[in-house]
């Protein structure tokens, strides 16, 4: 018989060796699916993983994308990460992600064509306000009626997908564009542009925000008050309440938090590797990015490294669809996975597996 | 505008049809909830159900092997969940989340053949005598099976819950699984099988958004009804005949906007198309300022039987 005994404290040894444990186990059974779908496994998860950074042919393509990929995962995730370590459960990063995105571009453009250096710290600006602001709905229906957070973020991402499909053929729509839809291309305007940092590099603003989001949620969580808080109201809500923690501020801040984040992520992508407004301009990072917090085990510095990993199942993902034909959607599939397997793998943080020999229980 | 051009008993009807997947998911989900569980992964179950129940309509012409296949579908995507969230004690949200995540991938990934395809859909089921009343008749006796089956299943959930053995127990593992467990009754067991009917419910449900409702397979087609039944077993406290109810209401805003955008209405289409989950998030919020909302006392906690 099989059974789970529980553990005084969690392993440290697991909680650091799941993700590896997941991700191997995600292999092995990716590579089974990619088999089913006629793909020879081991070559599917060479182009998946190595190509894109080893492969001469196309590593001086993929590599600079690795970050162009991540930046956003990493950025959306850090301040999912917040609200998870809480027990605050901002799932709709993706509508905060597409609010940021409209509202930073349409600062841009209604500055079109000036040209100012004010104009992107604005547009930065715009972006995290409008992410904030779509985060604060959940927020305040939150603290204020109790309603539950995951139902309402969610349901605004439906109508922020209502909303972008709206703006790109009407408010923003290209007066130049010959009708079609979606709005003026940022990257042909030099004022608004998310260029690179360091040419050739894939390093944008965006991805250097990430940085320092990963930074400064590290000093957060291992220097601060806050932090702590955060960590205790996830924990104990009860403990932090003696201990005077307002759990409402802790919801403002959270998701407030997460939402600017998001926001941002999105502004840095409309203005620079989208580059413009169109109907299906989101990509769904926001829900990939839930699988990046928990892979990073809810840590800056894991979340930086997930982030990276997950972009690599991205860029290998075209990758492997260009190459073997092996469908994007597999891909999706395949992220699942991975957060399935880590979820399963986590038993082992707080539980040790005994195998006892037909005593009574 | 031209409102004459909605016709009130076909919108009643259509009210019926287009609310009974959501009904479906959120009669599933309710059971699941009422044994403690929270299981955030109907929409993923729901399309992957969408997805199944196609591809064997399609592929065997019979819709009704459609629907059996895609509730199987849904308990057993439905079962991976109970395994993580009951055996390997993993978080129920995250599990959820990871379980919508992993459906919209698989049925994108089984769906591509299969765009633009039209499936055999049910054939509408005229009740005797009944369909015969006058306005009633059209509007309430003459659907497809499903329909009248989620009916139901509301029923039956409801009696089964309230009169029977089974639905004590079930109860009593949702309200204090401690002290269910203490009584001798087998909390992860009970538990799987709650989740396994709601995930075969949300495989259903899903199938008569493919093979009725629309009939074809495009990818993302749930839309968040899924979440939207989530919503509905908020909205309804916990109360079957309540979660029609919310179904129905939600069904009729649906259709509404739909005759709307058709009638061209002045009011923007977009604004029409958010309505839907703007008036869902309008729903939650009355309920929950309205205070004790009846959930059951266990939902969403770990079970481990320590000794």
């Amino acid at each position: 018989m099989i059974r789970l005994e529980k553990r005084a404290q969690p392993s440290q040894f697991w909680t650091l060796a799941t993700p590896f444990l997941a991700v191997i186990l995600t292999m092995i059974a990716g590579g089974i699916m990619f088999a089913a779908l006629g793909s020879d496994p081991f070559e599917a998860i060479r182009v998946i993983f190595w190509d894109p950074l080893f492969s001469e042919q196309f590593s001086a393509y993929s590599r600079p994308q690795l970050l162009v990929k991540a930046g956003p995962l990493i950025l959306i995730a850090i301040g999912l990460s917040l609200g998870f370590r809480a027990g605050i459960w901002n799932i709709g990063a993706e509508g905060q992600y597409i609010i940021g995105a409209i509202c930073g571009a349409g600062m841009g453009l209604a500055f079109y064509p000036t040209e100012s250096f004010i104009i992107f710290p604005l547009m930065i600006m715009a972006g995290a306000l409008g992410g904030w602001a779509w985060a604060m709905i959940p927020a305040v229906l939150k603290t204020r009626f109790g309603t539950n957070e995951i139902l309402v973020s969610l349901m605004l991402v439906y109508v922020a997908e209502a909303w972008l499909a709206s703006v790109s053929s009407g408010l923003l729509k290209n007066p130049d564009g010959m009708g079609f839809p979606g709005s003026r291309n940022l990257q042909q305007y030099p004022a608004a542009a998310n260029t690179e940092v360091i040419a050739g590099t894939g390093m944008h603003y965006g991805v250097l925000t990430a940085l320092i989001a990963v930074i400064f949620a590290y000093v957060l969580f291992s220097r601060h008050m806050l932090g702590f808080q955060i960590r205790l109201a996830g924990e104990a809500p009860r403990a932090a309440r003696f201990a005077g923690v307002n759990p409402k501020r802790i919801v403002f801040l959270c998701l407030g938090l997460a939402g600017a984040l998001a926001g941002m992520a999105g502004m840095y992508e409309v203005s620079g590797p989208a580059g413009q407004i169109t109907i299906d301009f989101n990509s769904g990072y926001g829900f990939t990015a839930i699988i990046v917090a928990f892979l990073g085990r809810l840590h800056p510095v894991g979340i930086l490294f997930a982030g990276l990993l997950m972009a690599l199942t991205y860029i290998g993902g075209e990758l492997a669809s260009l190459m073997l034909g092996i469908p994007a959607a597999a891909i999706q599939l395949f992220q699942g996975m991975l957060l399935f397997f880590l979820l399963a793998t986590d038993v082992f943080i707080n539980f040790r597996i005994r195998l006892s020999t037909g005593e009574v229980a | 505008m031209d409102l004459s051009s909605i016709n009130p008993v076909l919108l009643i009807a259509s009210l019926m049809v287009s609310a009974t997947p959501i009904l479906l998911a959120a009669i599933g989900e309710l059971v699941v909830e009422k044994s403690g569980v929270l299981n955030l992964g109907v929409e993923g179950m729901m399309i992957t159900g969408a997805i199944c129940g196609f591809a064997i309509g399609v592929n065997t012409g019979s819709p009704v092997l459609g629907f059996m296949f895609a509730a199987l579908c849904g308990a057993l995507l439905s079962l991976a969940f109970g395994i993580l969230t009951q055996y390997l004690l993993s978080n129920q949200v995250a599990t959820g989340l990871g379980l919508t995540l992993v459906g919209l991938g698989l049925s994108s990934l089984i769906g591509k053949p299969y765009e633009g395809i039209k499936s055999p859909t049910l054939q509408k089921m005229e009740l005797p005598i009944l369909s015969d009343i006058p306005i009633f008749g059209p509007m309430l006796f003459s659907h497809d099976p499903m329909v009248y089956l989620s009916v139901a299943l509301i029923a039956a959930t409801w009696a089964v819950l309230k009169y029977t053995r089974v639905g004590l127990v079930l109860r009593a593992v949702g309200e204090s699984h401690d002290a269910a467990h203490a009584l001798g009754y087998k909390v992860v067991r009970i538990r799987i099988m709650a989740i396994l009917f709601g995930g075969a419910c949300a495989g259903m449900a899903g199938a008569y958004i493919s093979l009725v409702r629309v009939p074809q397979w495009t990818e993302g087609m749930t839309a968040g009804a899924g979440w939207i039944a989530l919503a509905i077993v908020v909205f309804a406290s916990w109360k079957p005949w309540r979660v029609m109810i919310g179904a129905y209401l939600f069904g009729g805003v649906t259709v509404l906007q739909l005759n709307l955008q058709a009638a061209g209405a002045k009011v923007p289409i977009e604004v029409l198309s958010m309505s839907p989950y703007l008036i869902t998030i309008l729903v939650l919020v009355i309920i929950s300022a309205r205070g004790n909302h009846g959930a059951p006392a266990a939902l969403g906690k770990i079970f481990h039987a320590s000794r």
